[in-house]
């Protein structure tokens, strides 16, 4: 690849990189095309920091630094590590996916008998054969640089297809897992597309084998959800406490479309979930909830974006942070509503809980209106626990830790409780109680 | 819908016709060659008569200037500002007055007609006056220079000080040293370093410790000149125990270019002191295509320096063609309190990003926020705000309310805050909803016998009620009217 030389020191660091990993990266003709694009696009920006404003609180280029090389091929121990980081995290009765430093691992994953109309492929076969179509395969545009960078280095991923009419009878489970063989960077992007009265449920889980520590996650999802069909979403960022986890998704949605979400970070050292979701049909339906776990010198970001298009939609944004020591959450939610979506429904709540004197919340709660028919609003408030309701649960026996669990499961319960799926809700419930656990 | 279609076109139809102080006075005027040099900041200082520290300062923010470029971040648009193409400097001729008799009789004229009181005679002597009512201290800012201050005999009895900025600089420097520019650095921002180095006037109010001002003190800004800009300065400072209230009005003639407003104030109040500042803002919005205006970009800070101390922010928005204004408290006592209180109307091609900074440095400071944003015509309405907490601000409080409402569906309202906590007992709580009248309300007051424009009137002013509520009497009355005037079609 002819590549411009970076002026900064990452950038030099991934030209040579990029040079040195091209023959492993899919694609051919177009597609090495449209990653050079993309590439140069992220090189144009660099790193994002506190000056481009939907960074503001994430300074990439202080807390990253840098973006480390590209993750080898897992070789067969790097494989034996991941499974056995599995067991605790496997789900039953689900179909599970699993990638293992940013490259589909086909003995851990579940492909075989597929149900009749869905089609699981893996994103490196998809580009090698040039034919998925470009569109949809680059579909964020790449104005984020982190987006950009993702698009020109992906390496694998899945791209899953439920045809029309299909409701699938299993969950789909993607496990990202780092081996850890030595500290590295994996490039995952995954495409999901579901028909016209289709329906599927996805969990996305980020896990770290025993030994990973330092390493950094640059996952993208793309999702299209057809008229009338729906898609539940459930993702667990559970990395090692070093890890970096810098994930984008793009969903869009048809009419009478519903899409309920639920992200819980309790893992990783820095992340960033940055999802745009965009109403393109009428009288669809979102739900997006989230849940901010942290201690120690966590830093968690989520920055979401609805986009309302079209008229007759609703969204609701229930957003919850626990933050102990020295953590530091970041919500940034944003809504848009253009010129002719008349009757939207729009509401965000955004809660930080602080429990300890250096711990920091940030929230940004954004609405843009430019219909006049509508009903929006949003609500954010920052605080310690109640020490009224302290008081009253250790008046009647608990101890200071137990008094403090029981508040804090139901602050997040709020955000757990919009989980429409039972079995999900719980996966979800145990991810919290394993931190409440780990806390006291 | 169709009972609100009505409306909306009543609203759309609004034009200049509405701005009643669009009128130009014809006087002499004695400017500084147009441009932006160093001898322009020279040429302000030398008519001032100003001592050399304080040329100094202005060169050393003109050179800042020269080095800082515009922001870019509002949600604002306009063409680019040639710097170059304005006056910085235009006075009435005739200077130097002993008494009001000698001002430009068509310059009191003018602020007849704007309805201010300059002469003390009427104020005193007027028959209708009822008992009791309180008196105003006016300080009259014409283009570039205070023309007249009143009652300055009785304010000095009490002790307080309230005189033209470039007055005080020469009589009273130790106070001006002291305190210009300690709460908004000549570095702070582009606009605020451009008025450091080209201010010519404005209002300084010093109140004594323990001293709670006589009257209502006010100033009332007026650009007439062609192609100038109006850089003014207000510092106010309430010592120990000290109260004041301050109003601000604002208005300027119809022109079909755009005239450039960058004004910074300067609040300082010590321990157990209070300032109430309240701005009705009604500069020249442009005509119905959107051409002419006020270019409105104003720094506007307090800091709360001392303990128990207190500054409220009271601002009702009507003009200009692009506001760019947040006021701010900086809550640096323990204990200290800042308030903001805005009514932002944006109509015909206005667009106003506005808001507040509440930034919690001292122990238990309390904080509170109320904005009301109403959107028009094919205006875009903006309310941006930050509330923050320092490490060691423990007990912070805030309460913020922004709430929007459209008449139309060609306008924008937009809501961008900020909030960040770094204090586990920093309590901030904020809402904001953004909606349209409701139709069930309008019907309700209709069917009741009231018109359609009164039902809107009486939803508007339940809208902003919180905050005219706020405003001292003389005021909201007038503040009233302009958002009658301002909305007029669908207000009664």
């Amino acid at each position: 690849m002819n590549l411009v030389l970076a002026k900064n020191e990452t950038g030099r660091a991934l030209s040579d990189l990029l040079a040195v990993a091209g023959d492993r990266l899919p694609g051919a003709g177009a597609i090495a095309d449209a990653r050079r694009q993309a590439f140069d696009a992220y090189q144009r920006a660099g790193l994002p920091n506190r000056r481009v404003e939907d960074w503001k609180y994430t300074d990439l280029r202080v807390l990253m630094r840098d973006v480390l090389p590209l993750a080898a091929t897992p070789d067969a121990a790097a494989l034996t590590r991941a499974g056995r980081a599995l067991k605790p995290h496997a789900i039953e009765g689900v179909r599970r996916l699993v990638l293992v430093d940013g490259a589909f691992a086909p003995d851990l994953s579940d492909v075989a008998g597929l149900e009749k109309g869905l089609g699981i492929r893996t994103l490196r076969k998809t580009m090698e054969a040039g034919d998925a179509p470009q569109a949809q395969l680059f579909a964020p545009d790449t104005s984020d640089a982190m987006v950009a960078l993702n698009s020109a280095m992906m390496t694998d991923g899945l791209v899953i297809e439920v045809a029309d009419g299909t409701v699938l009878s299993q969950p789909i489970h993607i496990v990202h897992i780092a081996s850890g063989a030595v500290p590295a960077a994996m490039f995952t992007r995954s495409l999901l597309r579901l028909g016209k009265s289709a329906g599927a449920t996805l969990v996305e889980s980020y896990i770290a084998a025993e030994g990973a520590k330092t390493y950094q996650v640059h996952d993208s999802l793309v999702v299209s959800i057809g008229d009338n069909a729906r898609l539940d979403h459930v993702r667990l960022v559970e990395d090692s406490r070093e890890a970096f986890n810098i994930s984008s998704a793009v969903v869009s949605l048809g009419a009478h479309a519903h899409f309920n979400t639920f992200g819980m970070t309790s893992g990783a050292s820095v992340s960033r979930y940055q999802a745009v979701i965009a109403f393109a049909g009428e009288g669809s339906q979102v739900e997006t909830n989230g849940v901010n776990l942290l201690n120690g010198r966590q830093h968690a970001d989520t920055t979401l974006f609805l986009d309302h298009a079209v008229p007759n939609c609703a969204s609701r944004e229930i957003f919850r942070a626990v933050i102990d020591d020295r953590g530091h959450s970041v919500f940034q939610g944003r809504i848009i509503v253009r010129p002719k979506a008349q009757k939207t429904d729009a509401k965000m709540m955004t809660r930080a809980l602080l429990l300890s004197d250096e711990a920091e919340a940030d929230n940004k709660p954004e609405l843009e209106i430019f219909a006049d028919d509508v009903t929006c609003g949003h609500g954010a408030t920052t605080g310690a626990l109640d020490e009224g309701l302290l008081f009253y649960l250790r008046a009647r026996g608990l101890s200071e830790k137990e008094a403090q669990a029981l508040l804090i499961q139901a602050f997040v319960g709020e955000a757990i409780e919009q989980i429409a799926s039972d079995s999900l809700r719980e996966l979800a419930i145990s991810a919290a109680e394993r931190w409440l656990a780990a806390r006291s | 819908m169709a009972a609100v279609q009505e409306t909306v076109d009543r609203v759309r139809r609004i034009d200049v016709d509405q701005y009643r102080y669009g009128f130009e006075t014809v006087i002499e005027s004695d400017k500084a060659p147009k441009g932006l040099s160093e001898d322009t900041v020279r040429f302000i200082s030398a008519k001032k008569n100003e001592p050399a520290w304080m040329l100094e300062w202005r060169l050393e923010a003109y050179r800042r200037w020269l080095t800082m470029t515009e922001p870019k971040w509002a949600r604002v648009n306009y063409p680019k500002i040639d710097y170059q193409d304005l006056y910085y400097y235009s006075a009435p001729k005739k200077k130097e007055l002993a008494s009001l008799d000698e001002v430009d009789p068509e310059i009191l004229k003018t602020y007849e007609k704007l309805g201010i009181p300059l002469r003390e005679v009427e104020m005193l002597e007027g028959v209708v006056r009822p008992e009791g009512e309180r008196k105003i201290a006016v300080d009259a800012v014409f283009d570039s220079v205070s023309v007249a201050t009143t009652f300055q005999k009785e304010l000095k009895q009490a002790g307080v000080i309230f005189m033209p900025i470039s007055e005080a600089i020469r009589e009273h420097p130790e106070l001006v040293k002291k305190y210009l520019g300690t709460v908004v650095p000549t570095s702070d921002n582009y606009f605020a370093t451009l008025n450091s180095a080209v201010f010519s006037d404005g209002s300084f109010v010093y109140v004594p410790p323990g001293v709670r001002c006589p009257m209502e003190l006010s100033t009332y800004f007026r650009i007439n000149e062609r192609n100038t800009g109006q850089f003014e300065r207000t510092l106010i400072i309430a010592d120990k125990g000290a109260y004041v209230s301050y109003l601000e009005g604002c208005t300027a003639p119809q022109r079909d270019e755009n005239q450039l407003h960058a004004a910074v104030v300067e609040l300082v109040t010590l321990d157990d002191a209070e300032i109430k500042y309240s701005t009705v803002q009604n500069w020249y919005p442009g005509n119905s295509e959107g051409k002419g205006g006020i270019y409105n970009f104003v720094t506007k800070r307090g800091d709360c320096r001392g303990n128990n101390s207190k500054i409220s922010w009271t601002q009702v928005e009507t003009g200009s063609a692009i506001t760019w204004k947040y006021p701010s408290c900086i809550l640096r006592g323990d204990n200290s309190r800042g308030e903001f209180y805005s009514i932002a109307i944006s109509n015909g091609h206005q667009q106003v990003d506005s808001g507040t900074k509440m930034i919690h440095l001292g122990k238990n400071t309390t904080s509170r926020i109320i904005s009301k944003g109403i959107a028009a015509g094919v205006s875009q309405n903006t309310y941006r705000g930050l509330v923050t907490a320092h490490r060691k601000a423990t007990g912070a409080r805030n309460f913020t309310a922004c709430d929007s409402l459209l008449i139309g569906d060609r306008c924008g309202a937009h809501t961008v805050p900020y909030i960040e906590a770094k204090n586990s007992s920093a309590l901030f709580e904020h809402e904001a909803t953004t909606s349209k009248i409701s139709e069930d309300v309008l019907f309700y007051c209709i069917q009741r016998g009231l018109s359609q424009e009164e039902a809107v009137g009486l939803v508007v002013n339940g809208f902003v009620k919180d905050v005219l509520q706020q405003l001292p009497m003389e005021f909201a009355v007038e503040a009233q009217k302009l958002i009658s005037i301002s909305l007029e079609g669908s207000v009664g």
